[in-house]
């Protein structure tokens, strides 16, 4: 066994790369409570008021503190860059200083000098001049193959947020393997995946080992990135220490070279804790110490950041990195994978304060230990910064060394990747099959000129066909789109460092998803339940509606409009299936827009059920606001009902309450009378 | 039968342990000041809904109450003991814990059918908030419209029966926040073993709007939401007026 494994248990891991297996081997699983854990040192609390400083100079510029014009990013564009070299215990920025955003023009050189410009800063003319006659684009390649069709539904917003201007993100590479195996075993790995692909030149094949021959460049860059600051990578990391900085320069680079709409970070913490233990054990460092590095990681994650416009920023509701980490969950052997690792991430929070980046995402199981749940809900309640997913639900597909990209999206590390494809406005597509696909605000005929609906009432059974025909048309143009969109992602934008860090034969999932899926359900609940007339323009398009007498309404717990739901979720990805996906991915969709929901709203006329033009739609798989009217969890109920193996790319439900709605304080509430009265 | 149902909630979290289906009863022969339920006072209002239905409600969505259960509050649940009885019995043949918020106002012991069908209630229910207004006769009819005398008496009656009871109480700035008579409602139930909580509750002036849309006058009009800082001192009076009972107890 190599020396830096000394102590660990062997097994398959040591001959082929598989962390899971290293996991599963070596990990010590902890049921007790969080008292062990470590203030900040004195070093981590002067870093952290260094980053509080320098963000307030940030939003007192404006959003933006610096901005490199000049050099595109790449792995190794930028020589390192400290907050103060003497303190920090991590180290490595994007740039070669602290809040000084990249330059990436691969996805698109306008998008690039829009985020420029829109911040007061403009790109170098020759980089301009080199990105638009010399050094094709992403976007520029979606643009050379679209066809009208395509650009019309763009524009109008049936299909919408497609990434063809900006880096696709939602990749996660298995940023572990550069802990435990080092670079330089990473590259034979790859060497011998290129010499393993067939051997007649098929398009498939020449692509693979030209993309393998691009990872293999990407991890020798890894490799000397970390050399300029001072660290070798191309040996497994040795201790606790070791293991954080390299995790971390993995993703690093990862972020380097893409700008991408989630940049994820995986399932870091159990692994590292085999490290941390071994060391603890050791005498190598102290709790303390390796609070420390934690914090200080965390730190650094916290500070990475891009370059984007403000329509982007309006999109995504701010500029998120999705820094998703996922903590805990339960093995496939019924062990859970909650360690003293998971609880010194969660206490990052104590120690910097609450943040929402990382997005600290806790796999929940209910066979999950007390102590750990408790802890949960207690920083929950303390930060608000924790997100919570069903891994009883996950597991099942995923097994137990999966993690979440962006909020919902999972897959398994290091195997699984997914193509990120945005979503189609299914609220606009019931407008469309109202009106023979002409679209109610332009007015023009974007989709297919199918007959439009006749008469002043609308009935059921003739809406539903056709909006049934309306979405085979989106769903094929929706595919066709992204086919376009991640041929020319994989070209022009080729993920080499994240993709580097994974297995040759990768899992890719088609990611699609939807829109309006609660105003849709509503309107045809409202069109077989109530009575919905319609109000024609002087142009004859039907664009508002008169509704008389109740329906029942989704987030009720109310089957008879719940069914209708589960049906359009079920509808939408059977014609989804129906195409061909580019590199044969596995075609899945989610019903999850936490934040675009006001800009689809924007776009989209007046709905039958009731919704005006331009309000927004409900988040994600929420019911429409004010009309879930029984409560929270037949609200939830409704959206528990919807089936995951149609949307396996993840439903979300964004829930507020009043604290005060959610239970009682400890103070106020003398539950254990015995005990207060001791007092 | 069917019971007078003014709602069904399904997210109940401060009406009794864990997390609760909770069903509002319609009608309530009380008029407290600051009720933040008026229009659960008229008694032939509501709909009519029948056990089965509460419980097929409750049990479509059972996962979300591990730990919890259901609460029957208002309204006034005991005017409604028949229905209560066939609620709680099926609740019982599912395992379902049962939880009754009432201000116990419908109690007489002079009434013997009466206290038969309370007994076999009794029976079948896990725990009773009791709200208990004011401990003072002469307040409590202020405040209320109605005598305490009988609500005094069901908790003593809860603590023959055996079942646990939570003291819940709204401290009112100004109404029901004086320190005598905090500590007397302490020492009161300060007295009864089956006693397991105590729910000093901040009074809000969030139902006030209801009162404007129902079209009635608010007869707290004007009086501020109770501080939480100066509430926890309340709550404290209160736990030393049970300490003394307590201790009393003890020492003969």
């Amino acid at each position: 066994m190599r020396p830096e494994w000394k102590d660990f248990v062997g097994g398959k891991w040591e001959k082929e790369v598989n962390v899971r297996d290293f996991i599963q081997k070596n990990y010590h699983p902890y049921d007790g409570d969080e008292s062990f854990l470590a203030d900040a040192t004195q070093n981590t609390k002067d870093l952290w008021a260094q980053v509080l400083e320098l963000q307030k100079k940030e939003r007192e510029a404006g959003g933006v503190l610096d901005m490199d014009t000049k050099v595109v990013s790449t792995i190794v564009s930028h020589g390192p860059g400290y907050l103060d070299k003497s303190k920090e215990t991590i180290v490595g920025f994007q740039t070669d200083k602290p809040f000084k955003r990249s330059l990436q023009p691969y996805g698109g050189i306008r998008m690039a000098e829009k985020a420029c410009s829109d911040n007061g800063y403009e790109v170098d003319p020759e980089i301009s001049e080199f990105f638009s006659t010399h050094r094709k684009t992403h976007n520029a390649g979606c643009f050379d193959a679209y066809n009208a069709e395509m650009r019309a539904c763009r524009s109008s917003h049936i299909i919408t947020g497609l990434p063809d201007a900006y880096g696709r993100g939602r990749i996660i590479g298995d940023y572990r393997r550069v802990a435990l195996y080092g670079i330089d075993r990473l590259i034979e790995d790859k060497l011998e995946q290129k010499d393993s692909t067939g051997r007649v030149m098929t398009d498939d094949v020449i692509r693979l080992r030209e993309e393998i021959s691009e990872q293999i460049v990407a991890l020798k860059q890894m490799k000397e990135m970390a050399a300029s600051y001072g660290c070798d990578i191309s040996k497994p990391a040795s201790n606790v220490q070791e293991a954080i900085q390299a995790t971390y320069f993995g993703y690093l680079c990862a972020v380097k070279e893409q700008n991408g709409a989630a940049m994820s970070l995986g399932r870091t913490s159990t692994f590292l804790d085999v490290y941390a233990e071994r060391d603890l054990a050791n005498g190598t460092f102290t709790e303390e110490q390796i609070q420390e590095f934690v914090d200080h990681f965390i730190m650094k994650l916290r500070l990475i950041k891009f370059a984007r416009t403000p329509e982007y920023n309006q999109i995504f509701a701010g500029d998120p990195v999705w820094v998703t980490e996922s903590l805990a969950g339960v093995g496939v052997d019924g062990r859970p994978l909650v360690t003293r690792m998971s609880f010194r991430y969660l206490h990052t929070l104590t120690n910097l304060g609450a943040s929402p980046e990382p997005n600290l995402t806790v796999l929940w199981s209910t066979r999950l230990p007390e102590a750990w749940k408790k802890y949960c809900a207690k920083m929950s309640i303390l930060t608000s910064s924790i997100q919570y997913e069903n891994d009883d639900l996950m597991r099942v597909s995923h097994g137990d060394d999966y993690g979440i990209a962006c909020c919902v999206s999972s897959m398994v590390i290091g195997k699984e990747m997914q193509f990120f494809g945005a979503r189609a406005n299914l609220a606009k597509c019931l407008l469309y099959a109202l009106n023979g696909g002409v679209d109610e605000v332009t007015k023009k005929q974007v989709g297919p000129k199918y007959r439009a609906v006749e008469g002043d009432v609308l009935e059921y059974n003739d809406v539903y066909d056709k909006f049934m025909d309306m979405i085979e048309w989106q769903a094929d143009v929706y595919v066709n789109t992204l086919n376009i969109i991640h041929y020319m992602h994989d070209k022009y934008c080729y993920e080499r460092a994240e993709m580097a860090l994974h297995d040759r034969d990768v899992k890719r999932y088609f990611a699609t998803g939807v829109a309006g899926l609660s105003i849709v359900a509503d309107s045809l609940s409202a069109i077989k339940y109530a009575k919905v007339e319609v109000i024609r323009d002087e142009d004859g398009v039907i664009v508002d509606f008169k509704t008389t007498g109740d329906f029942p309404k989704y987030g009720n717990d109310d089957d008879r409009v719940d069914d209708i739901a589960q049906d359009i979720v079920h509808k939408f990805m059977t014609a989804i299936r129906r195409h061909h996906t580019y590199r044969n991915g596995v075609p899945t969709t989610s019903i999850l827009t936490i934040t675009s929901n006001v800009t689809y709203g924007k776009a989209t006329g007046n709905t039958p059920d009731g919704r005006k033009k331009g309000q927004p739609f409900a988040p994600g798989a929420n019911p429409m606001h004010g009309r879930d009217t029984h409560g929270a969890v037949a609200s939830l109920a409704s959206v528990s009902k919807l089936p995951f193996k149609d949307a396996q790319d993840g439903i979300s439900n964004t829930f507020t309450i009043i604290p005060g709605a959610l239970g009682k304080e400890d103070a106020v509430f003398a539950g254990d009378i015995e005990l207060d009265l001791n007092n | 039968m069917k019971g007078r149902i003014h709602s069904l909630e399904s997210f109940g979290t401060v009406d009794g342990p864990g997390t609760r289906f909770v069903v509002f009863t319609q009608g309530c022969p009380m008029r407290c000041a600051y009720c933040h339920n008026p229009d659960t006072w008229e008694v032939n209002g509501g709909t009519l809904m029948d056990a089965e239905y509460i419980i097929e409600q409750y049990k479509r969505n059972e996962p979300f109450y591990n730990g919890g259960g259901i609460t029957v509050t208002g309204g006034e649940p005991l005017l409604q003991v028949d229905f209560l009885i066939d609620l709680f019995t099926l609740a019982k043949k599912n395992q379902i814990h049962t939880c009754i918020d009432t201000s116990g106002i419908t109690f007489n012991p002079e009434n013997e059918a009466y206290l038969k069908k309370l007994d076999s209630l009794m029976e079948l229910t896990d725990l009773v908030m009791l709200d208990i207004k004011h401990i003072d006769e002469a307040h409590h009819l202020e405040l209320t419209a109605q005598s305490n005398t009988n609500i005094l008496k069901f908790a003593a009656y809860l603590n023959d029966k055996n079942v646990d009871m939570w003291i819940r109480h709204v401290v009112v700035p100004g109404i029901t926040d004086e320190d005598e008579y905090l500590f007397q409602l302490g020492y009161f139930i300060g007295q009864f073993q089956n006693l397991k909580a105590l729910d000093a509750l901040p009074y809000h002036t969030m139902g006030e709007n209801k009162y404007e849309k129902l079209g009635m006058e608010y007869k707290l009009h004007g009086v501020p939401a109770m501080d939480k800082d100066a509430l926890l001192e309340k709550k404290k009076v209160i736990i030393e007026g049970i300490k003394k009972r307590r201790a009393e107890a003890t020492s003969c």
